[in-house]
């Protein structure tokens, strides 16, 4: 009974639901089992993807460790506290990666940690909680739907940071910036009208950026839209991942049975193409299931954002959940050939700590907005 | 603020609360559709790709398991005018050893060294490169295997299993030095190079022009890349080449160059520093560009050594300078056609206008002596005699007629001044100056003593070899210009395609009367006794020629020119320009000597190459 009460969100049973074990520990029983569920479907697709190494599949399994205890931490500080440290882990999150940019500079290379001695800080990672953070709290105290002057202040608010970083570069993380705070600029009420502006807006530049670019930018950008022009270069990545998808057909080849992964056709395997090996051992069916315990943990998110109290908590749960699933369908978009390829890994499935850490504390925030609701009618 | 406002404000922002609740409850539900919608087509694009073309992917995993690896075309060969090679590629041998495949490192390497020369850096490098690279893959142990080396190679091979050898194709030039101010050479392809070039086109190429026509023409001598899809096994051993697609290769070149004159010019420049370039003056075709001394390309193909380079790079001699193309040299007295040409033509002067050289000329209200190159002057001289025996004091009364603009007019009429446009990037432009640019550039007015060394050639003016080739190419066939050019054509391995000119052949206008005179007196600079040409000899051809001093070294007014005084790169360089017959030139050509008088004499053994020379010169350099 116990176990189902972790899995299922309908058991929401109001006379105890101040006083179970999880809740005194301001864990949010669904998402947290939605998250074990999925971790766990990741760590099985990785030991197939990283060839049954037993030292990889220990290592992510203390980093998840590591981001369990993350994710504990920060559900226990109160949305409160989040709210008035805001702007200035903001600007710290925001001066360390200036800093960043400037050490990588003198070093001549790209560089996005900074390494403070026992740990190496990556302020791009920072960024993707602190963005959505900033702009919520910007909206906070105001009126919504804000007008023009508020858009465009925090447009620039999140604007300048993605730019920073895309300069590092890191396309995939500035993407998921821009991504993150125009989510918190769009549940604010963002009039559509503008949004549609903005668009346009881009799309009337593109061929004026074109006509000034060269032969051989030109030719990036096309190999970037279509990798499948290039079969020596981007475009392997993206023939061998369908190859692997599509040979997986209904039902899969099997646990450990995938060729395209273990014979090393497919490039990545263990990281941001993670996603195919699912679809050549598990099938459809499998890529299906690891769809919906995506789609339920986005939409566990987007229920406790809908039950926040304050404009803050609502704004910033709305973003950290849509966001977490757009990283999510892009990353798969990409592996399936719909989508330019960008370096995004797959959350909580691909190989690598630095992302996992920021989304359990992502989701550490979230429980922490859910669980110190106060009851208003009680 | 009042309290009652604060509570007013208070009030507003409660009685929004709902409101806001409810546009952000339909935020998320619009936001949520779009993000299901997305969701909806990744399901449809792996419904297609898992389940209707599953046959398809399937026989793709099953049966073309592969790996891509590029196969990089042959660079195109570069030939001359005649089909003499310019530039081929050689095969080079490398020993590669796989280290999976080798039982006992230690005594396989000991082995080969019997009859191999193995350095112990080879062996240090192959140490540290088995370390970064998996176990079946290829190490070289060592390159440019001689021929012997390989020939006992393969004598011994069934005792070295897992050991083999790579041919590679490496650009070489045969006539080396030779030819190097046109063709420019190929190099490793570096970080610079990366920034610019299509990756997956040189994904198996590891060389790219660096200079000249290897550089210029590079797009046509790469070819497109292949490649080839091979089934490897599970641990990445090629098992069986799949599929293959060829690469093209390069086109070849034929270039307008004709060696054997190109080295006659060499072996005429001899020891001395300096250019010649020839033009046959119909076409425009470039038939020699020649920079002395030069240096052996082959030794930038492999990368040059550091010693080597800075031997090259710090010499006084400058063999690294393309004199031919960014040489910019003071003219001297072979402007002095251009401007009588346009004098006569403006009817500035007659054919029978006088000047009394009577060895120096003075500005009106100076002081300052212009002096001629004869110090007791050459007497009463007429246009067609000024030209042969080049006065200077006719000039200088000739340019104050003419004027600066009317000067640098003709000029760049006949192409000073500016880039010709020929084929090979370095080229540079040289001056014609005028008091725009001197106030520009020089921040000072122009003066009228500027004007008067300009009239011989002298002053800011620079022209190239190449430029004043073109322009007494377009002097022998009486103002019809034709851009020089350096491509004749190229070859594919079904067509060849006949190169045309880069530019449209443009007009200088003059007047019947204005041609006959000049080029009189250009023939008479070889055949009167006063000539100044007296150093060219008398050829059994017709000849119009114009010879010229570039001061190195001004002197002062009262100082004489004694030329052994003087240390040897002080003294002046003489210029040269020619072409040859005269009823119908086949060759028009323009010579600088740096510091000596010889222009005229390396003049005569290019002409007399390209006109008498009925047997072939050995191809041996």
């Amino acid at each position: 009974m116990h176990l189902l009460s972790l899995l299922l969100p309908s058991t929401y049973n109001p006379d105890y639901r101040h006083h179970t074990f999880l809740q005194r520990l301001h864990i949010d029983g669904p998402l947290l089992g939605g998250l074990l569920l999925l971790v766990g479907i990741g760590l099985i697709i990785l030991f197939s993807a990283a060839s049954e190494s037993y030292e990889m599949i220990t290592r992510q399994s203390f980093r998840l460790g590591l981001a369990f205890l993350i994710l504990f931490i920060f559900a226990q500080i109160s949305p409160t506290a989040y709210r008035r440290w805001t702007p200035l882990v903001f600007l710290l999150s925001l001066c360390s990666l200036i800093l960043v940019l400037l050490v990588g500079h003198i070093g001549k290379g790209a560089q996005r940690w900074l390494d403070l001695g026992i740990l190496r800080l990556q302020p791009s990672e920072l960024l993707k909680l602190t963005i959505p953070m900033i702009a919520a709290w910007c909206f906070h105290d105001r009126h919504l739907p804000p007008n023009l002057k508020e858009i465009l202040m925090v447009a620039i608010i999140i604007v300048a940071p993605a730019f920073l970083t895309a300069l590092q570069p890191d396309l995939g993380t500035a993407i998921i910036l821009i991504i993150s705070g125009g989510f918190v600029l769009l549940l604010a009420g963002l009039s559509w009208r503008l949004l549609a502006f903005m668009l346009a807006a881009v799309a009337a530049l593109t061929p004026l950026i074109w006509h000034f670019m060269h032969d051989y930018q030109r030719n990036r950008v096309l190999t970037f839209l279509n990798p499948e022009r290039d079969p020596l270069g981007a475009g392997y990545h993206i023939i061998q991942s369908k190859i692997a998808i599509g040979s997986g057909g209904i039902f899969g080849k099997g646990w450990l049975e995938g060729t395209q992964s273990h014979l090393n056709f497919l490039p990545e395997h263990a990281t941001d193409f993670i996603f195919a090996v699912c679809g050549e051992e598990f099938g459809l069916v499998g890529t299906i299931v690891l769809l919906f315990c995506f789609l339920y943990i986005t939409a566990r998110g987007l229920y406790i954002s809908l039950n926040a109290q304050d404009t803050y908590t609502r704004l910033l749960a709305g973003s950290l959940s849509l966001t977490f699933c757009l990283s999510a369908l892009i990353n798969i978009g990409m592996v399936i050939g719909i989508l330019p390829v960008v370096g995004l890994p797959l959350p909580l499935i691909s190989y690598g700590g630095t992302s996992l850490v920021t989304v359990f504390a992502g989701f550490g925030i979230l429980m922490s907005i859910h669980t110190h609701r106060k009851l208003l009618s009680g | 603020m009042t309290v009652r406002q604060r509570s007013m404000a208070k009030r507003i922002i409660l009685k929004d609360l709902n409101q806001e609740l409810r546009l952000f409850q339909r935020r998320i539900l619009i936001v949520g559709f779009l993000l299901l919608l997305g969701v909806l087509l990744i399901i449809a694009r792996l419904c297609i790709l898992q389940w209707f073309q599953h046959e398809r992917y399937t026989t793709l995993s099953n049966e073309n398991q592969l790996t891509i690896i590029p196969i990089p075309p042959n660079r195109g060969l570069i030939y001359d005018r005649n089909g003499v090679l310019l530039a081929e590629n050689l095969p080079v041998f490398s020993l590669e050893l796989i280290p999976d495949k080798v039982a006992n490192l230690q005594k396989t390497l000991r082995e080969l060294r019997e009859f191999i020369q193995i350095s112990d850096n080879d062996v240090a490098q192959f140490q540290k490169q088995i370390k970064q690279q998996r176990r079946f893959e290829k190490v070289a142990l060592k390159s440019q295997l001689t021929s012997q080396e390989v020939a006992q190679f393969y004598v011994n091979q069934y005792r070295f299993p897992g050991v083999l050898i790579n041919a590679e194709l490496l650009r070489y030039y045969p006539l080396g030095e030779v030819m190097v101010s046109a063709l420019g050479y190929v190099g490793r392809i570096n970080t610079a190079d990366l920034q610019t070039l299509d990756i997956s086109n040189y994904s198996g190429t590891n060389y790219i022009g660096k200079l000249g026509i290897e550089k210029s023409y590079e797009n046509i001598l790469h070819g497109q890349v292949g490649n080839e899809q091979v089934e490897t096994d599970a641990s990445g051993r090629i098992i069986r080449i799949m599929n293959r697609s060829s690469p093209v290769p390069g086109n070849n070149l034929y270039l307008t160059i004709d060696s054997q004159l190109q080295m006659a010019a060499v072996a005429a420049l001899g020891d001395h520093r300096g250019a010649v370039v020839a033009i046959e003056p119909a076409t425009g075709q470039v038939l020699a560009l020649v920079s002395q001394p030069a240096y052996d390309p082959n030794l930038f193909v492999t990368g040059i050594s550091q010693k080597d380079f800075d031997a090259l790079n710090k010499s006084l001699d400058q063999p690294l300078f393309n004199r031919a193309i960014r040489g910019q040299y003071p003219p001297g007295s072979i402007v002095k056609p251009f401007y009588a040409l346009t004098a006569l033509n403006q009817n500035l002067i007659s054919t029978e206008w006088h000047v009394y050289d009577k060895g120096w000329f003075m500005l009106p209200n100076s002081t300052h002596r212009y002096r001629g190159y004869k110090k007791e002057g050459l007497g009463s001289v007429n246009v067609r005699q000024a030209i042969a025996q080049s006065s200077d004091i006719f000039f200088y009364e000739l340019s104050r007629k003419i004027g600066i603009e009317g000067m640098s007019n003709i000029l760049n009429a006949f192409g000073f001044g500016k880039d010709t446009g020929i084929e090979l990037r370095e080229e540079l432009p040289g001056l014609v100056p005028t008091p725009a640019w001197k106030r520009a550039n020089k921040g000072s007015a122009w003066y009228p003593g500027d004007t008067i060394i300009t009239g011989i050639g002298q002053g800011f003016l620079l022209v190239t070899p190449l430029q004043m080739a073109s322009a007494v190419a377009a002097l022998s066939m009486r103002g019809n210009r034709y851009h020089p050019y350096l491509l004749l054509k190229q070859e594919t391995s079904r067509l060849t395609e006949y190169n045309k000119l880069l530019k449209p052949e443009t007009k200088v206008n003059a007047s019947a009367i204005a041609w006959e005179t000049v080029i009189g007196g250009m023939e008479d600079v070889i055949s009167s006794p006063q000539g100044t040409g007296y150093r060219f000899g008398k050829p059994p051809y017709s000849v119009a020629a114009k010879t010229g001093t570039a001061q190195v070294f001004s002197i002062k007014q009262n100082e004489n020119y004694k030329d052994l005084k003087i240390p040897e790169r002080l003294r002046d360089h003489s210029t040269f320009i020619a072409f040859a017959p005269v009823e119908d030139p086949k060759i028009a050509i323009a010579v600088i000597v740096e510091n000596s008088p010889d222009a005229a004499k390396v003049a005569r053994k290019v002409i007399d190459t390209y006109l008498l020379s009925t047997t072939p010169l050995p191809l041996t350099v």
